[in-house]
């Protein structure tokens, strides 16, 4: 008697993503989920996904290739309809998790409110955002996620405004867990989701999706493209507690990210000046690490701050001192790195080459 | 059962956080509650209320609010919220994503004037926006007609041969605001007159499935009319529950169309919400002077009950449709229902009257105007916009 076609299903519950879906080749999304499923463990989830390239995966009715319960949401409106559920799942006992599972157009633009407000609620759910940095669905035009520079449908000559920073937005509404999520460091991804199954409350995972349609890169380099984009620092690796505590989890290896933005066609003026690009990442960085030094996800890192705040005392004053202000590269302390480096979660605080160096260079 | 003197809108959340608590044998309750003035007092009521299992998420918009209620009843939950105005219009894309999931949501619509520029008074033009959903209508007219509407909008969502949602309409302020003697039936009388509600498409964490993944035109228009279908099957459903409405609260509610002094009348005025209160008093005074005249209150919006309106209003020849509401470009929503009802019996003139457009105050004098001008008629004109009281 129910509308039976707006409902998929199949009686067996095998992988999260089953073979056969329509994601484009080297969609960042497919690995994404492939690995959230493996995270579970047979911990069956409830998935809510709005509009955008992850709820074409389930593909067209009867079918659908998602191995669980999923709601396709509006647009902007996944962290709500999830928090319905999970409501519901908690005032009858049970213990599976929701997740939303969306892509940036639907997190930092048009869901924004909606998400905020779930997390501000500190709603039960995981919201994982897969950041492709554009609306792929559509046929790739700008989102707030997208990087400056690049090319879109919506800007033909690169865009102008920077990406959002989704990551301290969330940090501050203090939601117990937030992370980023690295296609190339598979044990870092499944601790991670690991980590936020085993958390209580809001919990947000931001996840870089190559999007080879859209970036214009090749298939087979997508996974290689978060690496390079890890290495050279642009997308960082990390996490933070109650919107206060972080850990980086990667460090930097390289100050160019020449290797990452010349293989994809998006990048157009970057690539004839990563400088600027350099510039941006060292900002980010400075910024990023003294908050990890400030207040780090480790409270015996605390106290090592303690210590070494009486005994290193050329770095003392630095160090202490409170960020004056997010992303000043003046931050950075050279007296510092030409200290011997603190050993432990301390090593590789700084990226190779100053930010000042990077910033100096950027405005010749 | 109590009497009580209430505000219509202390009465729905009153009502609401009953059919919620109903629902405690099974998945319980939710609701997504965001303030608007004239509805706000409801969520007021249901955010101050102890559910056994049951639980009102203050959300930050009405899209949420609904987006929340439908999250609640894909988990199998007894779902409802309340809204006016341009809550409503903010809510829609969730309104409409409801109807298609055939979520059997209720949602109470206090209606007011759409804006900007801000008028806080009554008009239908709010939830009537919603006419295209899949979602079921109701226009009370009164406090308790409110109270048991909202009753009978649950039983008759959740019974499986329907799997709507619907709306319970209410006048801003009129009803909304004003104090009056209702009966609150108590808890035990709404456990027996509410089953459990049992969803039988929620989603279950162990069997996979999708719902609202993509469809082709074919399904699509399977879909659709199986919304169709089970909208035709509402009258009959709608009478099962008025019966057993009445074996446990001991008299019947309203249907779907009311019909007053229509027996024989050559003029019939068609209305709805307290507006039809009003007419029916100067209805009875006409019908005192010999006037052959009558009137119907169309209660029920969605699904547009056709057959009852057709036979009450017999063989009038002059109907007046007046309506609280204007869709730009073509007359009173109402009137086209009305109309589009009536093609066949083309020797019936249909004249439209709007009045109480903003919240303008419909008294019997004005209503007597409309009557005078249509026994005068030989023939119907455009919809004609009559002045009220500020
Ligand atoms: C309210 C509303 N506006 C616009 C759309 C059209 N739309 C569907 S998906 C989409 C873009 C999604 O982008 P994103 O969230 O980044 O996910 P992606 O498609 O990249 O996976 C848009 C604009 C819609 N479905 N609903
Ligand atoms: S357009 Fe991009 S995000 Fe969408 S399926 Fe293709 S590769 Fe994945």
């Amino acid at each position: 008697m129910i509308a039976d076609s707006t409902h998929c299903g199949s009686a067996s519950c095998d992988a999260l993503l089953r073979p056969g879906n329509t994601n484009c080749a080297g969609c960042g999304m497919s690995l994404g989920l492939r690995w959230l499923g493996e995270a579970l463990e047979g911990n069956a989830p409830y998935l809510v996904i709005p509009a955008c390239c992850g709820i074409v995966t389930a593909g067209a009715f009867p079918t659908t290739s998602y191995g669980a319960a999923v709601a396709a949401s509006t647009f902007a409106s996944a962290p709500a309809f999830a928090s319905g559920i999970a409501s519901v799942l908690a005032m009858n006992g049970d213990k599976n998790p929701v997740i939303c599972w969306a892509g940036d157009g639907g997190t930092y633009d048009i869901g924004m409110a909606t998400l905020s407000a779930a997390a501000e609620r500190n709603e039960n759910l995981i919201y994982i955002c897969y950041d492709n940095e554009i609306y792929g669905n559509t046929g790739g035009q700008r989102s707030s996620a997208t990087p400056e520079w690049v090319r879109t449908s919506t800007t033909a000559r690169g865009k102008l405004e920077q990406k959002k920073d989704i990551m301290a937005i969330m940090a501050a509404h203090r939601i117990p867990y937030a992370a980023t999520l690295s296609l190339a460091h598979r044990d870092d991804f499944l601790g991670k989701v690991q980590t936020a199954l085993e958390t209580r409350g809001f919990r947000f995972l931001l996840m870089l999706s190559p999007c080879p349609t859209g970036w214009k890169s090749e298939p087979q380099e997508s996974i290689e493209l978060v690496r390079e984009a890890v290495l050279c620092g642009l997308f960082p690796v990390y996490e933070i507690f109650d919107g206060r505590r972080f850990r980086i989890n990667v460090r930097p290896e390289t100050t160019s990210p020449n290797e990452y933005v010349s293989r994809q066609k998006r990048y157009g003026l970057a690539t004839t000046d990563p400088q600027r690009l350099q510039a941006r990442i060292a900002d980010q960085w400075t910024r990023l690490e003294s908050l990890e030094w400030e207040f780090p996800a480790d409270p015996s890192q605390e106290q090592l701050h303690g210590e070494l705040s009486e005994s290193v005392a050329p770095g003392k004053a630095a160090l202490s001192e409170p960020p004056q202000e997010f992303g000043n590269a003046s931050q950075t302390s050279d007296a510092e790195s030409n200290q011997d480096p603190p050993q432990g979660p301390l090593v590789g605080r700084r990226m190779k080459g100053s930010a000042d160096e990077v910033r100096t260079a950027a405005h010749h | 059962m109590s009497r009580m003197l209430l505000t219509g809108n202390y009465a729905a959340g009153k009502v609401l956080a009953l059919a919620g608590e109903a629902n405690r044998g099974a998945r319980g309750c939710a609701s997504g509650a965001y303030p608007i003035t004239p509805q706000t007092e409801i969520i007021e009521v249901l955010s101050d209320t102890q559910f056994t299992k049951g639980r009102i998420v203050p959300v930050e918009s009405e899209h949420s609010a609904m987006g929340v209620c439908i999250g609640a009843a894909l988990a199998g939950a007894r779902a409802f919220t309340a809204s006016s105005s341009n809550g409503l219009a903010y809510m829609t894309e969730n309104v409409f994503c409801a109807g298609y999931y055939r979520l059997p949501i209720v949602l109470i619509a206090v209606n007011r004037t759409l804006g900007p520029p801000w008028n806080i008074w009554v008009d239908q033009g709010d939830s009537l926006t919603l006419r295209d959903a899949p979602w079921l209508q109701f226009y009370s007219d009164s406090h308790q007609d409110l109270v048991d509407t909202i009753l009978m909008a649950f039983r008759v969502a959740e019974d499986h041969r329907i799997l709507l949602p619907s709306i319970v309409a209410m006048d801003g302020f009129i009803i909304s605001h004003m104090q009056m003697p209702v009966e609150i039936p108590d808890q035990s009388q709404v456990d027996r007159f509410l089953p459990l509600c049992d969803m039988p498409h929620r989603l279950r964490a162990e069997s996979p499935s999708t719902i609202g993944g993509l469809t082709w035109p074919n399904e699509t228009e399977k879909q659709r009319r199986d919304i169709q279908s089970a909208m035709e099957r509402v009258p009959a459903v709608l009478r099962e529950a008025a019966d057993s409405f009445e074996s446990v609260f001991g008299r019947r509610p309203d249907e779907a169309v009311v019909p007053f002094d229509t027996e024989g009348a050559e003029t019939v005025l068609i209305a709805s919400g307290t507006m039809a209160q009003t007419l029916r008093g100067v209805i009875r005074e006409r019908r005192k002077l010999g006037e052959k005249i009558g009137m119907l209150r169309i209660k029920m919006f969605r699904p547009f009950p056709r057959r009852e309106v057709l036979a009450a209003i017999g063989g009038a020849k002059r109907i007046g449709v007046i309506d609280r509401n204007h869709s730009p470009g073509s007359g009173g929503i109402f009137w086209q229902e009305v109309a589009a009802t009536l093609q066949p019996k083309h020797e019936a003139l249909v004249q439209n009257y709007i009045m109480g457009i903003g919240g303008g105050d419909v008294r019997p004098a004005a209503l007597n105007g409309v009557i005078d001008d249509l026994t005068r008629r030989s023939s119907a004109t455009d919809p004609i916009w009559k002045e009220v009281a500020a």
